[in-house]
């Protein structure tokens, strides 16, 4: 039998495509053909293979070899195929059984030497397999809890091409070193990965209302805008707001771990993110690092891979305008679709979005006695970079002032920690999830104006108040429309089944940075005992 | 020492070229012509079996240690092989239904038989 078949997977973005390849040894001279639109590191894995065959003791066909990998049409780039063509190749020259590799899917780098290489995606790639109804992967052995996590696959963890030719021939597999994962940049990390683990809400001091936003933020998935002096703490509240949320389901957990498995990040042990993601880009990342790019393998930037989690943008007006614009799609669709001239991929991007300014260039206009030196031109430049759009889109808004002695003093020992806001938080999206259920949407903060407006109105006290400060210019009809789904996060997060007037005073205050009540929901009397 | 180094490069093609031809025999060819020249290079082998007739290139190697014989045959080669089919043709009364170019690849390692290994239709 000269035709040996098996199958890989391409990536296109976080979705995969299964690819059959078709190995035929005929005659003719010596010679390799890769067939069907390989890119360079695709077309390199034919030495790659020879090599690696070769040098596991095996011997390369010296005959014509045609290698076709279908959908003939779909571009294929990168070196996870390594291991498909390979056993493809030696199951055509009749050197391995072709039976059980015909259905099942194969990924894999080779090194010269036989050994097999990690690869990113195989996560989405397995996926991807499964969905296409294959019920065996073969992985490399680093790889393999990754592929794993998928249900109804059986995963083959192999460490090199001779490991994976003599499990096919029923053989005593040799005694090869284990596969090195994929360098990563956390490898490099001098802060180490769980930077954010000791993090506690009740770190901050002072902020009463500040930390509340950050509640409802964390509750009904609205995005937050912090704006205030150096040092106010708006950096430390927006790190522990992904502590506040819960774990991710097992649905949004295995989106958020392919985009990470794409991305290359994905820890070799850890292969599910279970936790909400938090990524804090410095400004001068590019518009590539934060929406995402390449130019042949299109890879998830910082908005992708804080999907399901928190993006959060410190000294936002430092940023370049068109990554503050580039949010802007994303916030309206939870998606990013990024297009280049080979191809477009589109990668989830649905996050809490925080962002932080300072009130002005020299960050000290704040405060009854300001001692900021700015010009109105500058300061009007500076609050002008965030520009009207992406406000818009922000929930949200919070003006923070440096803490003042007494607040610490009055709060002693008296401030909740991240357990018992969590808790409430959790509570308050049980609450949702149950009322959106068999709909599009999750929480608050992602239902449209319209849908709530009409489905789920607000009680008419409410509805009346909001209606005045409207008419008398106060906030605008979008304002409004945030406003009323900020109202029923904190009537989620106190427990009540219809926002009243009182929470849509709250949200007007959340929205406009006004000062908030000092009762909180959870402090105020029950709606039912006030009618 | 150049010169016998050469020489016994020489006398290990025409061996090879020997077993090749022998081996096309018992294959059941008849070879029409050997080392046939013309100004665009040199035919090995010339051979025939009913309307087939093959053009057949020589490759002898003492090991496989460069590379197995075959890999010899460059494309650039192959394509002269083409042209020296047609010259061939031209000049002969041959008419056959179908022509080959072959290429056989002779290992002719200090011990044992020589490997032989032969490759139809290359181009």
């Amino acid at each position: 039998m000269s035709l040996g078949r098996t199958r890989a997977v391409t990536l296109e973005g976080v979705r995969g495509r299964v690819v059959e390849v078709e190995a035929d040894i005929g005659s003719g001279l010596p010679k390799m053909v890769l067939v069907g639109l390989p890119d360079t590191s695709l077309n390199e894995s034919k030495d790659r293979c020879r090599a690696a065959v070769i040098n596991s003791g095996e011997t390369w066909p010296n005959r014509r070899v045609t290698v076709a990998l279908s959908p003939a049409s779909l571009p294929k780039s990168g070196s996870q195929y390594d291991l498909a063509i390979a056993l493809a190749v030696l199951a055509a020259a009749g050197a391995v059984p072709a039976e059980p590799i015909r259905d099942a899917v194969l990924l894999g780098e080779l090194a010269l030497d036989g050994r097999l290489r990690a690869v990113p995606g195989v996560l989405p790639a397995t996926l991807a397999a499964a969905q296409a109804g294959c019920r065996r992967v073969m992985v490399p052995e680093v790889n393999a809890t990754e592929a794993g996590v998928v249900d109804g696959i059986s995963v083959v963890a192999v460490r090199s091409l001779a490991h994976a030719v003599a499990l096919l021939r029923g053989e005593e597999p040799p005694d090869d070193p284990p596969v090195e994962p994929l360098a990563t940049t956390e490898n490099l990390s001098w802060q180490g990965e769980d930077r954010w683990s000791g993090l506690d809400f009740a770190d901050v001091r002072g902020q009463p209302a500040a930390r509340r936003c950050v509640e409802v933020a964390a509750a009904g998935g609205h995005h937050l805008f912090l704006e205030g002096p150096p040092g106010a703490g708006k950096t430390m509240l927006a790190e522990r707001l992904p502590g506040l949320l819960p774990d991710l389901e097992p649905e949004a957990s295995l989106e958020v771990s392919a985009v990470h498995s794409i991305a290359g990040v994905l820890p070799a042990d850890a292969p599910l993110v279970t936790r909400p993601p938090f990524l804090d880009p410095h400004h001068t990342a590019s518009i590539a690092a934060i929406v995402g790019g390449g130019s042949r393998i299109i890879r998830p930037g910082a908005m992708s891979l804080a999907h399901r989690g928190v993006l959060f943008l410190d000294e936002a007006p430092e940023f370049a305008c068109h990554v503050l614009e580039a949010l802007r799609q994303p916030l309206e669709r939870g998606s990013i679709c990024i297009g280049r001239a080979e191809r477009s991929a589109t990668f989830p991007a649905h996050f809490v979005l925080v962002l932080a300014a300072n009130p002005c260039p020299c960050g000290l206009d704040f405060g009854k006695d300001a001692r900021c030196e700015c010009t109105q031109a500058a300061k009007r430049r500076y609050k002008d970079r965030v520009s009207g759009p992406v406000r818009d889109r922000i929930d949200i808004y919070r003006k923070v002032e440096p803490v003042r002695r007494h607040e610490v003093r009055d709060e002693l020992g008296g401030v909740e920690g991240t357990s018992v806001v969590a808790s409430r938080v959790a509570a308050a999206r049980a609450r949702q999830q149950q009322r959106y259920s068999g709909t599009p949407w999750r929480v608050n903060g992602e239902v449209p104006g319209p849908a709530l407006r009409a489905t789920w109105p607000v009680h008419a006290t409410g509805a009346a108040w909001l209606e005045e400060h409207l008419a008398a210019g106060h906030i605008s009809a979008r304002g409004a429309d945030r406003a009323l789904r900020l109202a029923w996060t904190v009537a989620d997060l106190r427990g009540d089944d219809r926002p009243m007037l009182d929470h849509v005073k709250i949200a007007y205050a959340l929205r406009l940075s006004e000062p908030l009540p000092a009762a909180w929901p959870t402090d105020l009397p029950l709606a039912a005992e006030v009618a | 020492m150049g010169s016998s180094a050469t020489a016994a490069r020489t006398a290990l093609g025409r061996y090879g070229e020997d077993v090749a031809a022998r081996h096309l025999v018992e294959s059941g060819m008849t070879v029409l012509a050997r080392n046939w020249r013309c100004d665009l290079g040199e035919i090995d082998i010339v051979a025939r079996r009913g309307d087939v007739l093959a053009v057949v290139e020589v490759k002898t190697r003492a090991t496989t240690n460069f590379g197995s014989p075959l890999e010899g045959v460059t494309p650039r080669k192959a394509a002269r092989l083409r042209r020296l089919a047609a010259r061939w043709l031209a000049e002969h009364p041959v008419k056959p239904a179908e022509v080959r170019i072959d290429v056989i690849g002779v290992v002719i390692p200090h011990r044992g038989a020589p490997q032989v290994d032969h490759v139809q239709a290359v181009a």
